[in-house]
């Protein structure tokens, strides 16, 4: 036996409490994980390298006011501007809300030369250019509802009604496609904007957003600015950002997510401080003519309260351990269900380093007034108390 | 040389206002090798003259000398690991950690020194030979008797070999025939390892196992018998 295993075997005194305890961190610790997770898939745009080139121009003032769609020939006339096209935010239902993947009406041939990283075959793609009704998905959204080639995909417009008032919007899904292998996959929903725009009831013309291939992405600051300048002192004025910046930018319109989960957090771990604390005291409580004993032994006054800080330190750190490692074993399954609408959720290993760090910081706030307590404890005070 | 010296020793503690006087100039000498029994009513100050002899208390007048260390010349630290190395102590209670098997309460005082794992665990085995409980290493208090206990207890005082058993009422929860063989025991010790005893007790038939007997009252010696 050495001082860790005497620290040890005092967490198993009282094993329901300890059990107990190490339940409430653990499930303190799953959240923080997820949370933690989901705020920083919030904040990276996500594309990482693969959209170094790529600018988003946006309406400046919001995200529901449409841009023109003849703001692409101008911003192709911009030097430096390779490509252009566009795509728009449908909203929809499929088969009921809990199903949900963004859905964008886009221009086939536009849309998928400039995200060349998203791989068809190319008959699926003609198929898609010539198909009024055509419609493609990722392969992950296939999987999950089981799509294959020429289904017809019902969508409820829950935003876009049709012209005869119908809000039923039917597609034909006449491709599959894929992004990278080591990425994840794209989630997407596309169909044709010219139906789309013919077809809807109101808002003809206009679209989302425009997505710009810039040919040296050194100048994509000065492009965005020349591009934003165009149309400055037009009612559709627009704001360009890397397409990473831009992610960041529609996060914001849901809030911001980051205040939101510290909050939560916030709560969860100030309950968890108060349980804890509440623990460790009564643990004190219950051995003080123990501590006391270990003292006539000639373990020091700091020995001692080294022992109940550690002991208060290795429950935080094995309860958060404990839901940091069940968050992990459970990412891939709870990314099924969370990928489709934040985009993908990876505990990375910062994450595991500040949930480890906050747990022996929780240990430490925990467990200081305690072994301060037995810092001070006299010997023969406290023998007394045992005798009395 | 005695092992202990206490000279003009007095011990108060302040209760509110109040000052209260627990033991007012003692002398005495205890040589090494002696089993000294220290009787008296309650509130005599027994207790606390055991406590200042194993280092546990300081007085607040006069010296204790144990093993040539004045104890008032050592910090808390040092008092400490003085401790460590010189007293064993036994108490009525027998102050075991429940969550630990015998072995490794007896091995605990031994978690101090620089000995190796494998090293601790032989000399706690050993020291439970002593005590005739080598076949109850892997029990925890819990699953022992009382005497089983204290004997445990007194193992974990000797385990560091010191030369010095303070034993506050060692007996004052065992039946008599259980007292009996702890009685015996710390005799044994005292008689056949050297050790010398100093023991705190109510009971005369206990003090009868030791070789010289003192009483206090009201914080004084009063009577000294052989």
């Amino acid at each position: 036996m050495n001082a860790l295993g005497l620290v040890w075997s005092n967490l198993g005194r009282k094993q329901a409490r300890t059990v107990l305890t190490l339940l409430s961190l653990l499930v303190a610790f799953v959240l923080f994980t997820y949370l933690r997770a989901v705020a920083v898939a919030f904040s990276s745009g996500g594309f990482g390298e693969a959209g170094i080139d790529r600018l988003v121009v946006s309406p400046k003032y919001s995200i529901i006011d449409p841009l023109p769609i003849n703001h692409q020939q101008r911003i192709a006339t911009v030097p430096g501007v390779g490509a252009v096209t566009h795509a728009d935010w449908f909203g929809g239902v499929y088969q009921e809300p809990r199903n949900f993947f963004p859905k964008f009406p886009v221009d086939p041939e536009g849309y998928f030369g400039l995200y060349s990283e998203l791989v068809i075959a190319p008959e699926q793609l003609a198929a898609f250019r010539n198909t009024r009704t055509g419609a493609v998905a990722s392969a992950g959204l296939a999987e999950r509802y089981g799509w294959s080639i020429g289904d017809r995909i019902p969508i409820e417009g829950d935003i876009y009604p049709k012209r005869d008032g119908s809000r039923l919007w039917e597609f034909d899904l006449v491709g599959i496609y894929r992004g990278q292998p080591d990425d994840p996959d794209p989630g997407v929903f596309l169909f044709q904007y010219d139906y789309f725009d013919e077809a809807r009831q109101f808002g003809h013309g206009g679209v989302g957003w425009f997505i710009v291939r810039v040919k040296d992405p050194e100048r994509a600051s000065e492009i965005a600015s020349e591009i934003d300048g165009l149309f400055e002192n037009s009612i559709n004025a627009t704001r360009t950002a890397t397409e990473d910046d831009s992610q960041r930018e529609f996060a914001k319109q849901f809030g911001n997510i980051g205040l939101i989960t510290t909050g939560i957090l916030g709560a969860v771990f100030f309950t968890i401080l108060l349980l804890t604390a509440n623990t460790m005291a009564q643990a004190l409580r219950e051995r003080i003519p123990e501590l006391a004993v270990l003292k006539t032994f000639g373990f020091t006054d700091g020995t001692v309260g080294s022992l109940v800080l550690a002991e208060a330190i290795l429950l935080c750190v094995a309860g958060g351990a404990l839901g940091i490692g069940l968050a992990l074993g459970t990412q891939g399954a709870m990314s099924v269900y969370l990928e489709p609408v934040i985009g993908p959720i990876n505990i990375t290993l910062p994450i595991v380093a500040q949930g480890l760090a906050l747990a022996a910081g929780l240990g430490v706030i925990v467990g200081s007034v305690p072994a301060f307590t037995a810092r001070r404890l006299t010997i023969v005070d406290a023998l007394r108390e045992r005798q009395a | 040389m005695p092992i202990v010296s206490l000279k003009e020793v007095a011990k108060s503690y302040r209760k509110g206002r109040e000052t209260i006087d627990v033991l007012d100039g003692i002398d005495l000498d205890i040589e090494e090798g002696d089993f000294l029994a220290l009787m008296g009513p309650s509130g005599s100050g027994k207790t606390t003259l055991l406590n200042l002899i194993g280092g546990l208390d300081s007085p607040t007048m006069g010296s204790v000398i144990v093993g040539g260390q004045t104890l008032g010349d050592l910090s808390g630290k040092a008092l400490a690991r003085w401790r460590s190395r010189n007293i064993g102590f036994v108490f009525q209670f027998y102050n075991l950690l429940p969550v630990l098997n015998a072995q490794r309460n007896v091995e605990l005082p031994l978690l101090l020194t620089n000995l190796s794992g494998a090293q601790r665990r032989k000399n706690a085995e050993t020291a439970l030979t002593i005590v005739g409980l080598g076949d109850r290493a892997s029990h925890k208090p819990g699953e022992l008797s009382g005497g089983q206990q204290q004997r445990v207890a007194i193992a974990r005082a000797i385990v560091a070999d010191p030369a010095l058993l303070v034993c506050d009422e060692p007996t004052g929860d065992l039946d008599r025939e259980t007292a009996e063989e702890i009685l015996d025991l710390l005799s044994i010790l005292n008689r056949e390892h050297g050790k010398t005893v100093v023991m705190v007790t109510h009971d005369p038939k206990a003090a009868d196992h030791a070789s010289h007997i003192l009483h206090l009252d009201k914080g004084q010696l009063v009577r000294q018998a052989a």
